[in-house]
């Protein structure tokens, strides 16, 4: 806006900003503070704000028969499994929606948006079900089989809008110019498109990393458990949750997220909008 | 679209087939991992399906006995309008906050409007479980910063335990669910904000409108499709909690008292082996989404089509 705004309307606005600053920031402040202190100061009467004189000692108990290494093995591999079969079978999907007229694309594409909107708990029953039938239930296959089915809709969709982005004429030019329609994909069009791949990769990546439901329902057994699933049950004991170790666990799995959820933000808010999937 | 036009010749037949030859694989895993199991769902839903069939029993056609059976339950009812009320409470407080900072932000000095985004942005990006952990550390009821607080703020809350009852319950899941839910709704109300003609707004001003009149007869119609999209989203993402209540319950709630749809099909499902009931729940959850949802997606097709 031109105009400025009041002098008392913007201190109190900039209060209000740093307020929410505050709420927004402390609790994740709290967690990184919480994983370098020692039990001693955890334990204090009162709590201890900055992590001066703290250390390593609670990630180091991490990695020692806690369950944390299994847990981020299994999560690496089914969300590495999930982003790449994703990526390949919704590129295709998405040239297909954006770059050809054929019978059957709206109902499609509507059957995408209605799919994204499918709570998974309004379907884990059968999912369940489904691979007791299979003998998938506590497997990498499995739950990457159901993870990749979730990640689809938007996956495409997204990369359906990516595509439609870019003007066919460069193509086509390249076309003219003796390129096989092929050859000019391959050249032209792909290497414009793979930032958009990237970014999509990292979306899934991200929904497959957080994901609970799923992995609680499908993988029973102790030793498969995500790294979501294993973090719920280490908060689980009632008795004197060992908080240091659990701080510095829920640090570890959301460094990754953040980061890459700083890198593709900016490209992914329209997407967000446009296809309903955190949650 | 352009490509059509490359269609005609030689090789049409096999052009013509080509899109759906892309198509396949994404739309067979689609159809093996969510249609099969949408199928399955409504039949097991009309069957009866517990812990005699988990053992190798057939199962026997119940048709609609599950439904009559859900619809009888008052158990059921009672967790419906729970789930309802906590969905549209905290949906509603969410969009609250959400609008007011991305009002709020368009006054800000750019400093603090820098700081508020970026703290935004950490917000939005924690992954659900370490906010679930994090938030259940600072309520912890005897080394959680917030019962220091309140009890140095003499309002006597030493060793408070906070998930015990089930009002309090649904306060900290709903504070979870709020923070992790206004990123989303106050950077996407902002951006609808910043793309309204500032003019209009100075219009308004010089005709003497106050700032309640601008924001109830200027800035809310002009952003209402923005509005209404992240509304729907937000009742449909707050409707379908599991992760937040399940957490939650295990860290101290009382499961019966604090059951929300969600957990209801888990535990009546995988945890009781209620197979047929559990069912017929989540097809009504299913049913209750769709619908919630038709404006949304009658909007999305818009796009599309142009």
């Amino acid at each position: 806006m031109s105009r400025p705004v009041p002098r008392r309307t913007r201190i109190a606005v900039d209060v209000l900003g740093l307020v929410a600053f505050v709420a927004c920031v402390f609790p994740v402040y709290w967690m990184v503070n919480t994983s370098f202190l020692d039990r001693r100061d955890i334990r204090a009467p009162d709590p201890t704000w900055l992590p001066i004189g703290g250390g390593l000692d609670n990630y180091r108990r991490l990695f020692d028969g806690t369950g944390f290494v299994g847990a981020l093995g299994m999560s690496l591999a089914v969300t590495v499994g999930t982003v790449l079969v994703a990526l390949v079978f919704a590129f295709l999907a998405a040239l297909a929606v954006s770059r050809f007229r054929f019978r059957g694309r709206r109902s499609f594409v509507i059957a995408l948006l209605v799919v994204q909107m499918i709570p998974a708990e309004g379907l884990f029953i059968s999912q369940y079900k489904m691979l007791d039938t299979l003998q998938l239930t506590n497997t990498v296959l499995g739950l990457t089989g159901l993870y990749i089915v979730a990640v689809l809709p938007f996956t495409i969709w997204t990369l359906r809008g990516f595509v439609a982005g870019l003007p066919i004429d460069l193509e086509e030019a390249a076309m003219v110019d003796g390129c096989t329609r092929m050859g000019a994909f391959l050249r032209i069009t792909f290497p414009l498109l793979a930032p958009g791949l990237v970014a999509t990769g990292v979306f899934g990546f991200i929904q497959a990393w957080n994901e609970f439901t799923l992995a609680l329902v499908v993988m029973t057994n102790a030793e498969k458990r995500t790294l979501p699933v294993w973090l719920s049950t280490f908060t689980d004991v009632n008795r004197g949750t060992d908080w240091g170790a659990v701080m510095a666990g829920s640090t570890l799995i959301a460094i990754p997220v953040v980061v890459f959820f700083l890198l593709v933000q900016s490209r992914m808010v329209s997407g967000m909008t446009a296809g309903a999937v955190k949650g | 679209m352009a490509s059509t036009t490359v269609t005609a010749g030689p090789g049409r037949s096999r052009r013509a087939a080509l899109p759906y030859v892309l198509l396949l694989p994404g739309l067979l895993a689609l159809c093996a991992g969510l249609g099969y199991p949408l199928v399955r769902q409504v039949v097991l839903s009309m069957q009866e399906y517990g812990l005699a069939q988990q053992f190798g029993r057939p199962p026997e056609w119940a048709g609609l006995g599950n439904y009559a059976e859900i619809l009888t339950d008052g158990y059921l009812w009672t967790v419906v309008v729970r789930s309802v009320v906590f969905c549209l409470v905290c949906a509603g407080v969410t969009m609250a906050i959400g609008m007011g900072l991305a009002l709020a932000m368009r006054l800000m000095s750019r400093p603090v409007r820098l700081l508020v985004q970026t703290g935004l942005l950490l917000a939005w990006a924690m992954p659900v479980l370490a906010a679930l952990t994090i938030w259940q550390w600072l309520f912890d009821s005897r080394y959680g910063v917030v019962n220091w607080l309140l009890s140095h703020g003499g309002l006597g809350f030493e060793g408070h335990s906070w998930l015990l009852e089930p009002l309090s319950f649904f306060f900290v899941a709903a504070v979870v669910v709020v923070w992790m839910g206004v990123p989303f709704v106050a950077f996407t109300i902002y951006a609808g904000l910043t793309q309204l003609p500032g003019e209009i707004i100075e219009a308004a001003e010089v005709d003497g409108a106050g700032p309640r009149q601008r924001l109830r007869h200027v800035i809310v119609p002009m952003t209402r499709p923005v509005l209404l999209i992240v509304g729907l989203l937000q009742v449909i993402w707050d409707l379908r909690v599991f992760t937040q209540i399940y957490v939650l319950q295990k860290a101290g709630g009382v499961t019966r008292e604090t059951n929300l749809l969600g957990t209801y099909i888990y535990r009546s499902g995988i945890g009781e082996g209620n197979f047929g009931v559990a069912s017929a729940v989540a097809v009504f959850m299913l049913a209750l989404t769709v619908a919630l949802t038709w404006p949304y997606v009658a909007r999305m097709l818009k796009d599309v089509d142009s």
